[in-house]
């Protein structure tokens, strides 16, 4: 049956089809769907973990016990787990693992910009990236026999349009569930220097076959223009969608679902068939990147842009088309911001700190909006838990006088993330801080998951607080 | 068939994404190529909100760009003149006339433009401009704006009546069918069109 679907719950269903048994993600829009679809399905396990390297852990022993399993966070989130992540590289899967992670170029929701790309390279694991919810489900399924084939995780990476646009999907028959048996193999998973040393040519043989696999792969293909016009693009994610809406058919296009490692012997292929290239990616230049280091000539961030999101009209406008006749009205819009929910406890709380004129840091959360007028009473906001170790660095440096005019907030979703080790800081290294912990016994910002502190699992059943 | 374009925009928790549910559905059962994008994350805290839904034999990209929409189904006045540079010379604005006042314009930072309905009248844009909270309350809740201003847009379009409302069938829950119904015939035989 044909079923609209987000590209997240395309995701879900790819996963479970492809026959994942076990996930364990942190939440973090705009990846959270992804988890949230996946727990109805009542014979597969899905939990929300307090954060995404405990997630990513947890994942990899349902991998090593021969179980298929994934994680799934934004891009923020694959900074916390990038400890486990580098080392999975070296020790491999047992059972498939595919670790999902959601970039937001143009910042939606979000506190940077980064391009999780980097990550596939650095780690050396390879990164599958669908450009609609269709490709969403079939690479997900793909992702679990590329893990299994090449013994390595596979870095699934969506991006904000993709992630919540719908579009048709199809889904086909769900996969036997195959469970592989667990056998001690220490040269494999004791990551020790002895065994780690000769897992890491193992590591840059498989990348290799991996780069050979990707020439001939159905993941990436190259449509060919009508001919109307003589060059090519090269691209891959939502900007294929732009590419397609303003070219249609008329050029030629080399599309690529798998991201790393690139497939070189395509690329040189497909610019000696056209006598111009462009590379068409949003934030940074990898593809162009790569392609310039393996000698093919592309003209790339010169004519795009390395900040924010694309659309069509980003891509018309680069190549000289001009802009559609629109409307506009004279009359100044004031602007709509979102707002602390009616109700909120955390809005009397900062309307004392502000009029208290204290120095408040604070943290991921919805609590970030209170640094909005009329409240305005925050100082700082970096990444998750940066309240607690950043006062207790801020009361180092400024001393007693400090101590008593600042003070942090963070909620309780994201005390349990990585405040508590802050925590744990200013304790054992005696600051005088204070720490305001904003409990609404929700994860509030990601639109109301459960946590630690909530007492109840993501099937909405009791769980230890 | 050339992809149509219809952007539904207003204040968080007003419904969109029913409305976009309901859209949805109905032209994927029509059998048309569909896509439907939102942005997910603040708009639960009364941000302005924006859904784009393309439908046509192929569509590519999920956004709706400057000059490009057909259609603007607005759940409040001032959001449809935020988003009116979306629509293409000659596009339809369909509106509530509800004012909401956003924070600037409640704490004092920043006034609500009175006219802008008048505005977009002047520059050539047909605004089908209606009282749909009247409409909803009427229906039996306030709630239905949404499905008010779906009852307009049908107007416009040439699907069968009862299509729409097996889809709203197929997208409410049970118990507020009636209501989502009655909502929509009234939306559906407002005054102009």
């Amino acid at each position: 049956m044909k079923q609209l679907m987000i590209g997240n719950e395309a995701v879900a269903r790819g996963l479970y089809d492809g026959g994942c048994a076990v996930i364990s993600s942190y939440p973090g829009t705009p990846s959270t769907e992804i988890t949230e679809c996946f727990s109805k399905f009542d014979d597969a396990y899905c939990e929300w973990a307090p954060n995404e390297k405990v997630a990513t852990e947890s994942a990899f022993g349902a991998s090593l016990r021969g179980k298929r399993s994934a994680c799934c966070m934004k891009h923020v989130g694959l900074n916390v787990a990038a400890d486990p992540l580098f080392t999975m590289s070296y020790t491999g899967v047992n059972g498939g693992m595919v670790i999902c992670v959601a970039d937001d170029p143009g910042m939606h929701s979000s506190q940077n910009e980064q391009d999780s790309r980097h990550y596939a390279i650095a780690s050396k694991i390879p990164m599958l990236e669908p450009s609609d919810s269709q490709e969403a489900y079939d690479f997900a399924r793909a992702a679990f026999e590329i893990s299994e084939k090449f013994d390595t995780p596979v870095l699934f990476k969506m991006c904000t349009r993709v992630a919540h646009s719908q579009s048709i999907v199809e889904t086909r028959e769900k996969a036997t569930d195959v469970e592989k048996p667990y056998e001690k193999n220490p040269q494999k998973y004791i990551m020790a220097p002895a065994n780690a040393i000769r897992r890491h040519p193992f590591v840059e043989e498989r990348t290799r076959k991996i780069a050979e696999f990707s020439e001939t792969s159905g993941l990436n293909r190259v449509e060919k223009g009508d001919g109307s016009k003589n060059f090519g693009i090269i691209t891959s994610s939502t900007s294929y969608q732009y590419i397609k809406e303003v070219f249609g058919d008329t050029v030629s296009v080399l599309k690529l679902g798998i991201v790393n490692p690139l497939p070189e012997k395509l690329i040189k292929d497909f610019a000696s068939s056209v006598e111009k290239v462009y590379v068409v990616e949003e934030l940074d230049p990898i593809i162009e990147t790569f392609c310039k280091n393996i000698g093919v000539d592309v003209v790339g961030k010169e004519m795009f842009s390395i900040t924010g999101e694309f659309s069509q009209k980003t891509i018309a406008k680069a190549f000289g088309l001009s802009d559609k006749e629109n409307v506009k009205v004279d009359a100044e819009i004031p602007v709509r911001p979102p707002m602390m929910c009616a109700g909120c406890p955390h809005r009397g709380l900062f309307y004392v700190l502000s009029k208290n004129k204290l120095t408040v840091l604070g943290d991921i959360g919805c609590y970030t909006l209170g640094s909005a007028p009329p409240l305005n009473a925050l100082d700082m906001t970096l990444c998750m838990g940066a309240s607690v170790s950043g006062l207790h660095g801020f009361n180092i440096a400024g001393g007693s006088e400090t101590e008593k005019k600042t003070v942090c907030v963070i909620g309780d979703s994201t005390f349990m993330h990585s405040g508590v080790t802050g925590l744990i800081n200013v304790a054992y290294n005696m600051s005088n801080s204070t720490v305001i912990i904003l409990d609404n016994s929700i994860t509030g910002m990601t639109g109301h998951q459960q946590n630690p502190s909530t007492g109840y699992n993501i099937k909405g059943d009791p769980a230890a607080r | 068939m050339e992809t149509k374009n219809i952007m539904i925009v207003g204040v968080g928790g007003q419904g969109s994404l029913l409305a976009s549910k309901l859209l949805g559905r109905l032209l994927v059962d029509e059998g048309y190529d569909v896509k439907v994008s939102e942005v997910h994350g603040m708009s639960q805290r009364g941000g302005s909100v924006v859904t784009y839904v393309r439908f046509g034999d192929r569509v590519y990209s999920p956004v709706i760009e400057d000059g490009e929409a057909d259609f603007i189904v607005s759940f409040e006045k001032l959001e449809a003149a935020r988003y009116v540079d979306k629509l293409r010379k000659g596009g339809t604005v369909v509106v509530n006339t509800q004012q909401i006042d956003p924070m600037p314009v409640i704490i004092g930072a920043a006034k609500y433009p009175e006219d802008v309905i008048e505005q977009m009248e002047q520059k050539g844009v047909h605004v089908d401009h209606l009282d749909a909270l009247s409409f909803a309350n009427e229906a039996g809740s306030s709630k239905a704006v949404n499905i008010v201003l779906m009852g307009v847009l049908a107007k416009y379009f040439d699907i069968a009546y009862d299509k729409w409302i097996s889809a709203i069938e197929k997208c409410v829950k049970p118990q507020f069918i009636e209501i989502n119904k009655k909502a929509f015939e009234l939306g559906y035989n407002s005054m102009k069109g």
